[in-house]
């Protein structure tokens, strides 16, 4: 469990990074926290023959307040985001979504940037952007475009950035007033990727449902909008019944694989337990905050 | 550790004394096998077979060889010319034990690179020296080896089947092993019972998966001819004895150290090819060589354990008394046979449990297929019949519509019946006898923790009719420990006055420099720190069996007291002479030996160890000879019973499957206990492997016979995170057959949580007469009764 050999490469600039990807594309693969890319270099099943280190990249690290969204930069680890007030208070979908990321060693190295790049179908951070309609902005020497997160993600660990390109930075739009927000899994121990999950944000007029926002992970090749679901809740509120038929709508839109954690038939029936949980929870959440 | 802990309770055995290793290890001082640096040392990677089952065309090494940074290369052509194999290395049973119990044993022996076929996903085809382990793997991909896929035995039913190909062809058979054993009228004693069930038990594979991997670093020196070997093992002394046996060389020349080692429940409990392979390419290249096992490397290549089919049928009366048991099972044995039948064999014993139960009877297959070797791990055979009985049990009560408590206590050796003469042999040859202990009192306590059986059913029903789904899962076992055949201990007195222990115990964590000593400190009444002891090393003494088994309490506590005796007899010839007294007048006291009633007559070990150092001046009597020093062996007349009751609460989520210990209480007797918090920590730690083993360790294989978890992303060992609340509670009933009535208890923990658990869920799920007959429990099967069931 030796990586194979390569060229550790470490700028100290966005620029500069961008030039030595830009060189060494397709063999390069820039590294954040490395808590999936390292562990797959040991096992030689990733063999980037140039690694281009963002970590000396200070000013890739920083959250801001940009109005009606927050401007997270990609080298921001995760334990930042848990700490961060900001985020708690104007996406609390994100807060709650960092709290299942792994463990605290984990969180402290890995960074959101990273988890979006690498697109686990079953970590939390791609359903979070998903569900909530995030943007992200990525950069090459040949400039810098915008991603909605529903054209980021293509499939099991694969992304539309090009070889050359860095994501640099993810707009979270803020929740709403009055709105609520939950991310439930269920994962066979404490820390794991998630056999289901579902991110949900909803917002709430008396009974009716005016916006509701759901993402699933771990039960399909990338994180998967549950918009069915959605519709269902926005049409029929959130009585015992219209929750049932949003589970089962959703159960139906995931297309997971079995595995040795659990065989596809219970992930699918897991998505519609999760889902039903998540809304309860994230709507119980935009009933206190009203 | 102060005086004062042993001046006022009366002796340290018995005490909460601190572990003396702990300070090393907490200032992140300890010392493993991976932390050896040695001037010129070089490492070694081995390359490992992709398939389950191969014939070897060729293996070429060439290029590997002439790469930069490699000075070594071997395929297992090479191995096998240099160190041809010995046979008769395997581990036999005792012949008491084959001449009790029907057997038909044929071991294969494990090359230690096989050079015709490949038996296994992982064992070794080739092996590669460099000047760092990275280079290794590098040179590794460079080895062109040409294989010819073998139709694979991916289990033990799919190697039984006629016409299936051969595992090792010159033995004729895929099985290894054909054990028969009864008690009583045996099978027949089932015609006489008026309820009969029959089902089938499995009991998946899963692993030691100890925190450190395994690893060897060895040494020669040419001017001495001596070769030293680090190895993370639980059996110094056999890597020795097959280390000097393969390489011709006398065993007092070879010396084999366990550094501190991270862990080994059995899995590091046998001698490995590495551990020879490694010795001999420090031989061969004239450097120090360094293996160092990688996880991955561990997961596909380290003994895995467990992995057994069991067909049982149990015959019973309206009271729900047991009659007749028989059972027919298969154990997975792998490609190998590293321990021989020891597993089985312990199954076997094993199986009645704590229950007076006439009629018995098992037969056996040990089948050889294209798995990783199966060895003992922590329980080693008694999970597995612990889960086939005591979920018969619970049927049984289920059937007649009683409790599983009460079933339990009708059919429990009560302890009036003590000692209990079993009607079995166990594998050292000797029959059985459980010597002490009070089964029923344990199983009320550990119902006790949990509130009282008629509590804990009113929680139930009251939680039922809110549609929640609470269970209470039980099991006893029984455990044979301290097992021979001996141990070996060096004491000495020191010329400074110092007690010096040397026993060929060989722990992985288990504090037994800590309790060694505390049973050193009471038998020569000397403060605790004026004890030194030292452990896995065979320089320290001459043969050592070593700590596997829960033995080394027992076994080692005794040869440390033979050896005691001895220099005992010594000390009390030359203090006498010193003191000019009658040694019936005399006693060890304050580090010494003083005349009874006499305060101020004393002398203090160094005078005594000065009196009888040989040579000019010395004052020992006529007929004394020289030294203060005995090496001793202690040959145990056969195990101490251990046993437990284990009890657990759990919450079921109908909608998951998901299932919530709201408490797992194991009542524990060990017989004395000689630190306490020790013993609490072993149970405990078995406990969490048990429950790992229970509901998230799996080794699986498909049906390619291709191993599916190898990492630890698969392979799920419990965290801290995932312990629910433990209780463990100690009951001391002395074991007759010791000096200090101790029993072995490192193995215990582990043993019952399996059934525990499946017992739980199954008493949760009883509104749909729900049964979980296999391990792991897994949570999508029980969401199953709920859909099922509406």
């Amino acid at each position: 469990m030796k990586p194979a050999s390569f060229d550790h490469l470490l700028p100290t600039s966005l620029h500069e990074a961008l030039e030595m990807l830009n060189t060494h594309a397709p063999d390069a693969r820039p590294l954040a926290g490395g808590q999936s890319l390292v562990p797959m270099m040991n096992f030689r099943l990733a063999r980037p023959t140039v690694l281009v280190d963002l970590n000396r990249i200070s000013d890739l690290a920083y959250i801001s307040d940009a109005g009606d969204h927050l401007a997270i930069g990609a080298m921001t680890r995760e334990r930042t985001i848990e700490n961060s007030g900001l985020v708690r208070t104007a996406t609390p979908l994100l807060y709650d979504a960092t709290l299942h990321i792994g463990h605290l060693p984990i969180r402290s190295r890995g960074t959101i940037g990273g988890s979006l790049s690498n697109a686990d179908p079953a970590a939390e951070y791609p359903a979070t952007v998903l569900a909530l309609d995030a943007t992200l902005v990525a950069q090459s020497v040949r400039g810098e475009r915008t991603i909605s997160a529903a054209e980021f993600f293509d499939g099991v660990m694969t992304t539309t950035l090009e070889p050359d390109e860095i994501l640099t930075e993810i707009r979270m739009p803020k929740a709403p007033p009055g709105s609520g927000s939950a991310l439930v899994e269920i994962s066979r121990r404490h820390g794991d990727f998630a056999l289901a999950g579902v991110a949900a944000q909803i917002t709430l007029d008396g009974n009716s449902v005016t916006d509701i926002r759901l993402a699933a992970c771990g039960v399909g090749p990338g994180p998967i909008r549950l918009a069915e679901s959605e519709m269902i809740l926005r049409e029929r509120g959130l009585s015992d019944d219209a929750l049932a038929a949003a589970g089962g709508a959703a159960a139906a839109a995931t297309d997971p694989d079995g595995d040795v954690h659990a065989t596809a038939a219970y992930r699918r029936k897991l998505a519609g337990v999760m889902t039903k949980r998540a809304v309860g929870k994230a709507a119980a959440r935009a009933r206190q905050s009203a | 550790m102060d005086d004062s802990v042993r001046r006022e309770s009366g002796g340290y055995i018995g005490q909460s004394v601190p572990r003396r290793e702990d300070k090393n290890l907490l200032l992140g001082q300890g010392n493993f096998v991976a932390d050896i640096q040695l001037p010129g040392m070089v490492h070694a990677a081995f390359a490992r077979s992709p398939l389950p089952h191969a014939k070897i065309v060729s293996v070429d090494v060439t290029a590997a060889r002439a790469m930069n940074g490699v000075c070594f290369a071997a395929s297992g052509d090479d191995v096998m010319a240099a160190l041809p194999p010995i046979n008769g290395m395997q581990v036999v049973a005792p012949q008491g034990w084959r001449d009790r119990v029907d057997t038909d044993i044929l071991i294969p022996d494990q090359p230690l690179i096989p050079n015709d076929k490949l038996r296994y996903v992982g064992e070794a085809f080739a092996l590669v020296v460099a000047d760092s382990r990275y280079i290794a793997e590098d040179a590794l991909e460079l080895i062109e080896p040409d294989l010819k896929a073998l139709q694979p035995l991916p289990d033990a039913e799919s190697a039984l089947v006629d016409g299936a190909p051969l595992v090792h062809e010159h033995l004729g058979r895929n099985v290894a092993a054909f054990l028969h054993a009864k008690k009583g009228a045996g099978a027949e004693g089932l015609e006489a019972a008026s309820h009969r069930l029959k089902r089938r038990f499995v009991h998946h594979r899963y692993a030691a998966m100890p925190m450190e991997c395994r690893g060897v670093v060895a040494d020669y020196d040419t001017r001495t001819d001596t070769l030293t070997i680090w190895s993370s093992t639980q059996v110094v002394h056999w890597v020795r004895r097959e280390v000097a046996t393969a390489l011709g060389m006398p065993e007092e020349r070879v010396r084999c150290i366990a550094p501190d080692v991270g862990g080994g429940f059995g899995g590091k409990g046998h001698v490995y090819p590495e551990d020879i392979l490694v010795a001999w390419l420090a031989r061969e290249i004239g450097r120090p060589v360094k293996w160092v096992e990688d996880r991955h490397e561990h997961i596909l290549n380290a003994a895995h354990s467990r992995d057994n089919i069991y067909d049982v049928e149990i015959g019973f009366d309206d009271d729900g008394k047991i009659l007749a048991l028989t059972s027919s099972f298969l154990v997975d044995s792998g490609a190998y046979t590293p321990v021989g039948a020891g597993i089985a064999g312990n199954s076997i014993a094993h199986m009645l449990g704590p229950y007076h139960i006439e009629n018995y009877e098992t037969d056996c297959k040990v089948v050889l297929t294209n798995r990783t070797p199966n060895a003992p791990y922590r329980g080693a055979g008694r999970p597995e019949v612990a889960f086939a009985m005591e979920r018969s049990v619970d049927l049984v009560a289920n059937h007649l519509g009683l409790d599983p408590a009460e079933v339990r206590f009708r059919n429990m050796i009560p302890p009036e019946d003590m000692p209990y003469e079993v009607g079995l042999t166990y594998r050292d040859g000797v029959a059985m006898i459980y010597d002490s202990g009070d089964y029923p009192s344990a199983l009320r306590s550990a119902l006790a923790e949990l509130g009282g059986l008629e509590t804990i059913r009113q929680r139930q029903k009251d939680a039922l009719s809110e549609g929640r789904y609470l269970g209470l899962g039980l099991g006893c076992y029984v455990e044979g420990t301290g097992v021979g055949p001996f141990e070996g201990a060096t004491v000495k007195i020191d010329p400074t006055g110092k007690i010096m222990v040397a026993t060929g115990a060989c722990p992985q964590g288990q504090g037994h420099e800590t309790i060694f000593a505390q049973f050193a400190a009471d038998m020569w009444q000397v403060p605790i720190d004026d004890v030194f002891v030292t452990v896995a090393d065979t320089g320290h003494v001459t043969q050592g069996y070593g700590t596997i088994a829960s033995r080394s309490t027992v076994t080692a506590s005794g040869a440390i007291k033979l050896a005691t005796d001895e220099v005992h007899e010594k000390v009390f010839a030359i203090a006498a002479n010193l003191l000019e007294t009658a040694e019936t007048d005399l006693e060890l006291r304050d580090a010494g030996v003083g005349v009874k009633g006499v305060p101020d007559m004393h002398v203090s070990y160094r005078d005594i160890a000065t009196a009888a150092k040989p040579g000019w001046g010395h004052q020992r009597p006529d007929g004394v000879v020289a030294g203060l020093e005995a090496t001793s062996y202690y040959e145990p007349p056969t195990v101490t019973w251990s046993y437990a009751a284990n009890a657990t609460l759990v919450e079921i989520d109908p909608e998951t499957g998901q299932i919530a210990i709201e408490k797992y209480v194991e009542v524990h007797d060990a017989g004395v206990l000689v630190n306490p918090k020790l013993a609490d920590g072993q149970v405990k730690g078995g406990l969490v492997q048990g429950l790992g083993g229970a509901l998230l360790e799996e080794l699986a294989y498909d049906d390619h016979g291709q191993l599916l978890t190898g990492s630890l992303m698969d392979y799920l060992l419990p965290s801290a995170s995932d312990v629910p609340p433990l209780a463990v509670i100690h009951q001391e009933t002395p074991s007759l057959l010791n000096a200090f009535g101790v029993k072995g208890l490192g193995e215990g923990g582990a043993i019952a949580p399996p059934v525990v658990i499946a017992n739980a869920v199954c008493d949760a799920l009883r509104p749909f007469k729900a049964e979980l007959n296999s391990t792991p429990v897994r949570w999508a099967e029980i969401a199953m009764f709920f859909d099922q069931n509406g």
